[in-house]
C-alpha cells in the first residue's frame, strides 16, 4: 500500500489517469442510480435486483457480438428487453409486494437478484465477458495517460440517458404522471391517474436505464453474473448522498464514487476494491445517520 | 398453546433429537447442519423478529467465529477439543464485542438503511477476509481432522449443536418472557413510542444483538470444524447463502415467535435436503423462486398464519369482567 | 404549591416561521393547566419542546427545579415528564396487559432490572389500571384491533402506568366518542387528585377544558394570547376573536 502511494508521488500523471477512469465509469454508475432513485421516489421500493439488471444488459450486447452484430446496438436492444421484463416482473412480483412494508420489497428484490443471478450463470457460464467495440485506444502525454474511446463513447452516452430523461419527465404526459406519483400517490390516484400504470412504466424505465448502462459496461469493462450486487449497492450510496430526483446531484455523486474508488482500488490493491466499496456503503450511513441525529440534538 | 404443552412439546423434540442419531447414522451430518439451521433461525430473530430490526449481517458474527476457532486451532497447538471449545469461546466474546461496536454506529438507522447497512456489513467482511494473509486470504483455511472415527465425529457435531440449540431456545423461552422481551416488542410495534415512554431503547437493541452474535460466534466456531473448511466468502461470510436463509427461515415459520424460526428452520432445511441434490446449478434460482414465493405470498409465516386464523388460541379473546 | 413545570421565553423557529415566540407559562404542581388556541397557534410545538423532540432556539424550560432545556425524550420521560400523542400510539402487535407491563416505570432502567419476567404486582396493577379505563374485558386482546377511542383510552392507562408525576396530554378527548367523553372528564380528574399526577391538556373541546381544568393559556400565531381562570378565559375578547378569526 505504501508502494503504492509512492507511485503516486513519483509519476503524478497517474493520478489524473486515475481520475479519468474513475470519472468515466461513474457517469455509468449514475445512470443506474437514477434509475434507483426513480423506483425509490415513486414506488417507494428499493430494487436489490438493480446490479443484476445492469449485468443482464452487458450480457445481451455481448451476445449480439457472438451474432457479429455491433455491440453499441446492444445500448437500445437492451434498453428495449430490459424494459419488457421490468414491466413484466413488476406486473408478476412488484405490484403484490409495492404497499406493503418496505422489508418486504427489499426481500423480494433481493430473491430476484440472487434468481438472476445464477440464471445469467446457466446462459452465459461463470467467465467474466467483455465486448469488443471495434474502437481504438488515445494516448496522451507520451504514452503516460491512456484514454480508450469506448469509455468516452460510454460517459457520453450516459450524460445523453440523463438528458434525454430529464426531458421525457418535464415534456411527456407519463413523464408528468411519474412526477405526479412520485409528490404524492394517493392524491394522483384520487386525480385520476392511473398508479398501476404510472409504477410499471417507472420499474420499466429503471429496467431500461440498467440495460443501457449494462450494454456500456461490457463494451468499457466487463460483466460477470454474480458481480451485480455492487453496482445496487453504488446506485443506493449515490442515491443516499444524492438524494431522490436531482439529476445533476446524481451525476456529481456517481463522478466522485467512480474516482474515490478507482483511486482506493490502486492504492489497496484490486483485492480489497469491493472491500471498499461496501465499507463505503456503511461509512455513508453512519454518516448520514450522525448528521440526522445531530438536527435532533440541542443547541445548547 | 399453553405452557404445560410446550413444555412437553419441547421435551419429546430433546428425545427425539437425542434417538435420532443414533438410530439414522447415515444422516448424521444433515441432523448436525439442521440443528445449526434452527441456531441461525433462532439467533436471527432475537433483533429481526423481537425488535423488527431486519439484519441481513448476522453472518459476521458467524463468519468471526468461525476464523476465531481456526486460527486458535492452527496456533494453539493445544489438544483439538480444547483448541476447539476455547475457539469456539473466543469467537463468541470477539462477536460479542464486535456486535457492541457495530451495533453502537448501525442500530441508530431505521428500517431499510439499516438492512441495506448490515447487508454491506456481511460483504465487506467477506471481502476484507479474502484479502487478509493471516486468515489465508482467498483460499481460505482448513480445520483439523477430527481425531477419531468420522461416524462418532458426525455424532459429537450432532449433541454438541443439539446442545446449544436447547441452550439457546431456554435462553429465548425466558428472555422473552421477562421485561426484556417485551421492551423489544415495544421497540418492534412503535420505537417513537418507546422512547416516549423513557425506554432506553439503543442499549436494549444493542444488547439483544449482543446476544444474537455471542451464540453465532460459538455455533461458527463449531461449524468451521464440521465442515472441515473455511472460505471467506461461501462458509464464513457467506451472506447469499446462510445470509438469507436466517432471514427466509424465521420469516417462514413465523418472526417474533419463540417456535416460529425452529418450524421455519425445520421446515427450510428438510426441503433443501430433498430437493437440493436434484437441483445441481439450479440451487439459487430456486432460492431465489423460494424467497419471491414465501414474501408475496406468505408474509406473516406459519405461525402468524396460524395466529390469525385460531387468535384464541394464541390467548386473544374477550373476556366478561 | 410551587410550580413543577416552568417554561420560560420559549422560541422556537421552523424555517421562517416562528412556531413559538418567547412563551413562558407555569404549571403548579398538583394541577390541571390547560393550553388552548385555534389550529397551528403553536401548542404541539410547545409540547414537543418540553418533552424534548427537537432544540429550543432560545429559552429555558425547568423540571422540578432541574433544568431539562437539553435533554432528549427518553431521558426527560425517565424524570418523570410523560407525553401522549394526538394520533394516538401503542404497541399495535402487542395485546393490551404486554402493553401496560411494556409500559411499567421499571422499563427505563439498566439493562439487569429488566431480565426478570412480568411481577405479580404489575400485573395486578396493570389489571387495575385498565378497569379503571374501561378495558379490563378487552385486555387479551391486541392493542392493534382496539377502536380508535379505546386505543386513546389504553394509551392514557400506559401512561398512568409509568407513575409519572406530570402528564401532558395532547387533545384526550378528540375523536372520542361524545357519550364517552364525560367518563373520561371524570378519569382524567381522578387521576390528578387520587395519584397525584400533575396534567397539562391541550384540548379543543371548550366545554371539556372548562370543566376540567383550573388555570388556562390561551396561544395564538405563536404567542401567549392570554391566561387566566377559566371564567376570564371564557370572557376574554381577544380569545374570542382568535377563535373566530378576527386577528
Amino acid at each position: 500500500m505504501a508502494d503504492n502511494l509512492q507511485l503516486l508521488f513519483d509519476a503524478p500523471l497517474l493520478i489524473v489517469q486515475l481520475l479519468l477512469d474513475g470519472i468515466l465509469i461513474g457517469a455509468i454508475f449514475a445512470v443506474a442510480a437514477y434509475g434507483m432513485a426513480l423506483v425509490w421516489g415513486v414506488m417507494n421500493v428499493i430494487n436489490v435486483v438493480q446490479g443484476e439488471y445492469v449485468m443482464l444488459g452487458g450480457f445481451i450486447a455481448f451476445q449480439l457480438t457472438l451474432w457479429d452484430i455491433n455491440p453499441f446496438l446492444g445500448v437500445p436492444v437492451a434498453a428495449v428487453i430490459l424494459f419488457v421484463l421490468g414491466i413484466a416482473i413488476y406486473y408478476g412480483i412488484i405490484r403484490r409486494v409495492v404497499d406493503k412494508d418496505l422489508f418486504i420489497s427489499l426481500l423480494a428484490t433481493f430473491g430476484l437478484s440472487i434468481l438472476m443471478q445464477q440464471l445469467m450463470n446457466q446462459i452465459w457460464g461463470s467467465q467474466v465477458r467483455t465486448a469488443q467495440s471495434g474502437l481504438s485506444t488515445w494516448f496522451l502525454f507520451d504514452y503516460q495517460v491512456t484514454v480508450s474511446q469506448v469509455k468516452l463513447v460510454a460517459f457520453a452516452g450516459a450524460l445523453m440517458i440523463g438528458v434525454l430523461l430529464i426531458l421525457f419527465l418535464k415534456r411527456t404526459r407519463l413523464g408528468q404522471a411519474i412526477r405526479a406519483t412520485a409528490q404524492n400517490p394517493r392524491a394522483a390516484r384520487v386525480l385520476g391517474i392511473d398508479t398501476d400504470r404510472v409504477f410499471a412504466a417507472t420499474y420499466g424505465i429503471n429496467a431500461a436505464l440498467c440495460g443501457a448502462a449494462g450494454a456500456f459496461v461490457v463494451m468499457a469493462y466487463s460483466v460477470h453474473p454474480y458481480t451485480g450486487l455492487p453496482y445496487t449497492v453504488r446506485s443506493f450510496m449515490i442515491v443516499v448522498v444524492a438524494g431522490l430526483g436531482n439529476l445533476p446531484a446524481v451525476i456529481l455523486a456517481g463522478l466522485g464514487l467512480g474516482a474515490s474508488e478507482t483511486m482506493a482500488g490502486f492504492i489497496l490493491g484490486v483485492q480489497f476494491q469491493v472491500a471498499f466499496v461496501f465499507c463505503l456503503l456503511v461509512i455513508i450511513l453512519v454518516f448520514r445517520n450522525t448528521m440526522l441525529g445531530r438536527k435532533r440534538r440541542y443547541l445548547k | 398453546m399453553n405452557g404445560r404443552k410446550q413444555t412437553l412439546l419441547a421435551i419429546v423434540i430433546a428425545l427425539v433429537a437425542i434417538a435420532l442419531p443414533l438410530v439414522t447414522p447415515d444422516y448424521r451430518a444433515q441432523i448436525a447442519l439442521l440443528w445449526v439451521m434452527v441456531l441461525f433461525a433462532m439467533t436471527w430473530d432475537i433483533l429481526g423478529g423481537q425488535t423488527g430490526y431486519n439484519s441481513f449481517g448476522n453472518v459476521v458474527f458467524f463468519g468471526i467465529g468461525m476464523y476465531a476457532s481456526a486460527v486458535v486451532q492452527r496456533d494453539s497447538g493445544l489438544d483439538y477439543f480444547v483448541a476447539l471449545f476455547l475457539g469456539m469461546g473466543l469467537g463468541g466474546l470477539i462477536a460479542v464485542a464486535v456486535a457492541a461496536i457495530l451495533g453502537s454506529m448501525v442500530l441508530r438507522m431505521r428500517g431499510h438503511y439499516f438492512a441495506i447497512a448490515t447487508l454491506g456489513l456481511g460483504i465487506a467482511a467477506a471481502e476484507l477476509a479474502a484479502g487478509w494473509e493471516f486468515i489465508g486470504a482467498g483460499s481460505g483455511m482448513t480445520t483439523p481432522l477430527y481425531p477419531g472415527d468420522p461416524g462418532v465425529q458426525y455424532l459429537f457435531f450432532c449433541y454438541l449443536f443439539f446442545a446449544l440449540t436447547a441452550v439457546v431456545f431456554c435462553l429465548l423461552a425466558w428472555l422473552y418472557r421477562t421485561r426484556f422481551g417485551l421492551a423489544l416488542n415495544a421497540i418492534r410495534d412503535n420505537e417513537d413510542k418507546a422512547e416516549a415512554m423513557g425506554l432506553r431503547t439503543g442499549l436494549y437493541k444493542t444488547v439483544a444483538w449482543m446476544i444474537a452474535a455471542f451464540f453465532l460466534g460459538l455455533t461458527g466456531g463449531a461449524v468451521g470444524n464440521l465442515l472441515r473448511f473455511v472460505d471467506p466468502r461461501d462458509t464464513a461470510f457467506a451472506g447469499a447463502t446462510y445470509g438469507v436463509w436466517m432471514v427466509l427461515m424465521a420469516i417462514l415459520g413465523g418472526k417474533g415467535t419463540l417456535w416460529g424460526p425452529v418450524l421455519g428452520a425445520v421446515v427450510f432445511h428438510v426441503t433443501q435436503e430433498l430437493l437440493w441434490t436434484h437441483l445441481l446449478g439450479w440451487q439459487r434460482v430456486a432460492l431465489g423462486l423460494i424467497i419471491v414465493a414465501i414474501v408475496v405470498f406468505f408474509p406473516q409465516g406459519i405461525l402468524g398464519w396460524a395466529r390469525e386464523r385460531w387468535p384464541e388460541r394464541f390467548g386473544h379473546k374477550v373476556e366478561a369482567s | 404549591m410551587s410550580a413543577q413545570l416552568v417554561v420560560e421565553q420559549a422560541t422556537k423557529r421552523f424555517g421562517g416561521v416562528v412556531a413559538n415566540d418567547s412563551i413562558s407559562i407555569e404549571v403548579p404542581q398538583g394541577s390541571i393547566v390547560g393550553l388552548i388556541g385555534p389550529n397551528g397557534s403553536g401548542k404541539t410545538t410547545l409540547f414537543n419542546s418540553i418533552v424534548g423532540y427537537h432544540a429550543l432556539d432560545s429559552g429555558s424550560i425547568r423540571f422540578e427545579g432541574q433544568e431539562i432545556t437539553s435533554l432528549r425524550v427518553p431521558e426527560i420521560a425517565r424524570l418523570g415528564l410523560l407525553r401522549t400523542f394526538q394520533q394516538t400510539r401503542i404497541y399495535g402487535k402487542m395485546t393490551c396487559m404486554e402493553n401496560m407491563a411494556a409500559s411499567d416505570g421499571e422499563c427505563g432502567r439498566g439493562i439487569f432490572d429488566l431480565l426478570r419476567p412480568v411481577s405479580a404486582e404489575t400485573r395486578e396493577n396493570a389489571e387495575a389500571l385498565l378497569e379503571f379505563c374501561g378495558l379490563h374485558s378487552k385486555r387479551h386482546l391486541r392493542a392493534g384491533d382496539l377502536s380508535f377511542g379505546q386505543q386513546k383510552l389504553l394509551e392514557f392507562a400506559m401512561a398512568l402506568m409509568a407513575k409519572p408525576s406530570m402528564l401532558l396530554l395532547d387533545e384526550p378527548t378528540a375523536g372520542i366518542n361524545p357519550t364517552l367523553i364525560n367518563g373520561l372528564i371524570e378519569r382524567l380528574k381522578r387521576a390528578n387528585q387520587d395519584l397525584g399526577i400533575t396534567l397539562l391538556v391541550i384540548e379543543h373541546n371548550m366545554r371539556v377544558i372548562m370543566n376540567l381544568a383550573e388555570h388556562i393559556y390561551c396561544l395564538a400565531h405563536g404567542e401567549l394570547l392570554a391566561a387566566g381562570s377559566p371564567e376570564d378565559i371564557r370572557n376574554d375578547k381577544r380569545v374570542i376573536d382568535a377563535y373566530l378569526g378576527a386577528h
